[in-house]
């Protein structure tokens, strides 16, 4: 324990190792208003220890440590479903025009009709690509959107009447966030197991159905990489109970462009934009979570929608065709010919997200639709599921298969390569290799297992070398099982003891000092 | 891995331990060992009532969260409250001091519908 954080400091001091007393980063001016008391309840603390440092210390320190970051600009990030793409820069550019980045959310209509153009175009993007009648750009991310969809689907048996539906099944497939959703929309959460070939076991799901069944939430993919064979005939046994379908959108990816999630009998469904559509993810976020629905649940989406009267239909011509070249050919648009509203739904479950969701990130998105077009996006899941075979084919020598048939965009190995080696010891060793390692011990029904996406923006010659880093910690796996058990070695800091850190966190820099008296 | 011949199983790997009518309540050898160092275990409240298959607690390791269900019915009537403190505990002595719960079975003979150790074991392998 107490050799890491040595090592680290070598690497990089604590922000208050760097502390000199009455150092600032800012002067702020001489008050020019007389001084008043606070009231007395206001509790007032003066012994806040914050490190006192300059601006240029500052400035250094976070970038030396920004430095160590690992990210999807400097290396390959196979994290299993998480979709780890690369976010074109021209993305950004888009979001950075002082149209967007300037606009102020309590514009008058009138004066951000841009602005609504949007998020009308990208909502009828969502809208064709998946097949369901509306689109709510509100929810922030991904879990956000399932706690939507479920909300809506508990709002519409409610308004029937149908008081009596209280379990929502989830395949022991699924996204693990789907019980944590069903749970926080009151509902009980109830596990479906998968059938041999890593499908729902419909005998079980026929016995499950019934009067009290408000849903089924399917990841399709499902977190195993496979595509639910018999998702027509899943989504038509819920129905058949009188229950709806929550469609888990994360792995949208691998269908873009071949299959329309409404088309299958999915009634709600969110999108990852920060998955699918090549928006920031993890540390530089926010997501976005859109939700999509069939025409009987649209009355109960989150408001505001964007409404558009007028031409909208021309213009959303070169979507499809050929996009902004088909555009350009189009004859001049008078910006008066349509107009955008904000329109709330009239059964709806209220606002979910201040104002109109993460609207720079929904910028992000439309820029990259834009961008690929719809034959575009059709090739992303095209090579998605290429890489994917691809690298599974490389890995599949020497890593076992659990569910060995043609996956999607991603697929599970198991990581217990040799005896005594787990996949907690392949993934440390990964990073000596400079590869972020894959999701591990994810899903649940794997043991060992090592979830594996690699994405339709990484070239053959990286996927290769990924493929032969892996098979590389094989073979020491075999030879020489230290050096996996005692990985990683060249990172800044080794092994970390993540279950002391889980046990007994430091979390400020008072118990720093209590632990350096312990060591 | 061990196999307590004094206690019954069920398939979701907990194990119950019979006094009379009241049951000691904990998880298997084997799951433990799956989930490996346990980092938190959550609770009930004492009184609180359960039925037979109920989540009643949940373990959590750095690899994963788990529920814990109730292999019988009845009231919970002591908590261990050493695994708030020392949740390794589970790790340690999965059938002693790793205990969960104390339940007062209101059907105790949802106890014979349990598996024997021997049983439990052959389950597992097939695993």
């Amino acid at each position: 324990m107490g050799t890491n954080t040595q090592r680290f400091r070598t690497v990089e001091p604590f922000i208050w190792e760097l502390s000199a007393q009455g150092r600032v980063g800012a002067s702020v001016p001489e008050a020019d208003v007389p001084e008043y008391p606070l009231p007395g309840e206001v509790p007032l603390r003066t012994d806040l220890p914050l490190p006192e440092v300059s601006e240029l210390e500052v400035v250094r320190h976070f970038t030396r440590l920004s430095r160590l970051n690992y990210s999807v600009d400097t290396h390959m990030y196979p994290l299993g479903s998480c979709t780890m793409k690369y976010n074109p820069k021209v993305n950004d550019t888009a979001a950075s025009l002082p149209g967007f980045s300037e606009a102020h959310p309590l514009l008058p209509e009138d004066l951000c009709q841009g602005s609504l153009e949007l998020l009308y175009q990208l909502q009828t993007a969502l809208e064709r690509l998946s097949g369901f009648a509306a689109v709510s750009l509100q929810p922030a991310a991904g879990a956000h959107g399932e706690l939507t969809g479920v909300l809506m689907i508990r709002a519409y048996h409610l308004d029937r009447g149908d008081t009596k539906r209280t379990r929502i099944l989830i395949p022991d497939s699924a996204h693990g966030t789907n019980p944590a959703s069903v749970s926080m929309a009151g509902f009980t959460a109830e596990q479906i197991p998968s059938d041999k070939r890593g499908n729902v076991d419909l005998t079980i799901l026929r016995e499950r159905c019934d009067e009290t069944v408000a849903g089924l939430m399917i990841t399709n993919p499902n977190t195993l990489g496979l595509f639910e064979e018999n998702i027509e005939e899943v989504t038509a046994i819920v129905h058949q109970a009188g229950g709806l379908v929550y469609g888990d959108g994360a792995n949208f990816n691998a269908l873009l462009g071949y299959l329309k999630p409404a088309d299958v009998g999915i009634d709600v469904m969110h999108f990852n934009l920060h998955k699918t559509f090549s928006t920031p993810h993890g540390g530089g976020g926010p997501g976005a979570g859109p939700v999509g629905v069939t025409a009987r649940l649209e009355p109960y989406l989150p408001g505001p929608i964007v409404r558009a009267a007028g031409r909208e239909a021309e213009q959303l011509e070169g979507w499809e065709a050929g996009l902004i070249t088909q555009k350009r050919q189009g004859p001049q648009r008078n910006a008066r010919d349509s107009r955008y509203t904000l329109f709330y739904p009239e059964k709806s479950i209220g606002r979910v997200k201040a104002f109109y969701g993460n609207f720079g990130v929904l910028v992000r998105a439309f820029a990259y639709i834009l961008q690929m077009g719809s034959n575009g996006l059709r090739a992303v899941a095209e090579h998605a599921v290429l890489n994917a075979n691809y690298l599974k084919h490389l890995i599949g020598k020497r890593y076992r298969i659990p569910y060995d048939r043609p996956c999607m965009h991603e697929f599970v190995v198991t990581g217990d390569v040799a005896p005594g080696i787990h996949t907690m010891d392949v993934a440390k060793r990964l990073l000596d290799y400079g590869f972020h390692p894959p999701t591990v011990y994810f899903p649940l029904i794997v043991k060992e297992a090592l979830m594996i996406e690699s994405t339709e923006t990484e070239s053959r010659q990286t996927l290769e070398a990924f493929a032969e880093a892996l098979l590389q910690i094989a073979e020491e796996a075999a030879s020489s099982p230290d050096l996996l058990h005692e990985a990683p070695h060249y990172t800044p800091v080794g092994r970390l003891d993540e279950v002391r850190a889980a046990r007994d966190p430091i979390l400020n820099r008072r118990q720093t000092e209590k632990l350096e008296g312990t060591r | 891995m061990t196999y307590d011949p004094d206690v019954k199983y069920q398939k979701s790997h907990e194990w119950a331990r019979k006094d009379g009518t009241l049951f000691t309540i904990g998880i298997s050898d084997y799951a433990q060992d799956s989930l490996g160092d346990v980092v938190f275990v959550e609770l009930p409240e004492k009184g609180k009532v359960v039925q037979k298959g109920e989540a009643f607690g949940v373990v959590e390791s750095v690899k994963a969260a788990s529920d814990v269900y109730a292999p019988l019915s009845g009231t919970i009537v002591e908590v261990n409250s050493k695994l708030k403190e020392d949740p390794a505990l589970v790790n340690r002595e999965p059938f002693g001091a790793g205990w969960f719960v104390k339940i007062q079975a209101s059907n105790p003979t949802e106890y014979e519908e349990l598996l024997s150790a021997t049983e439990y074991e052959a389950f597992v392998k097939g695993l």
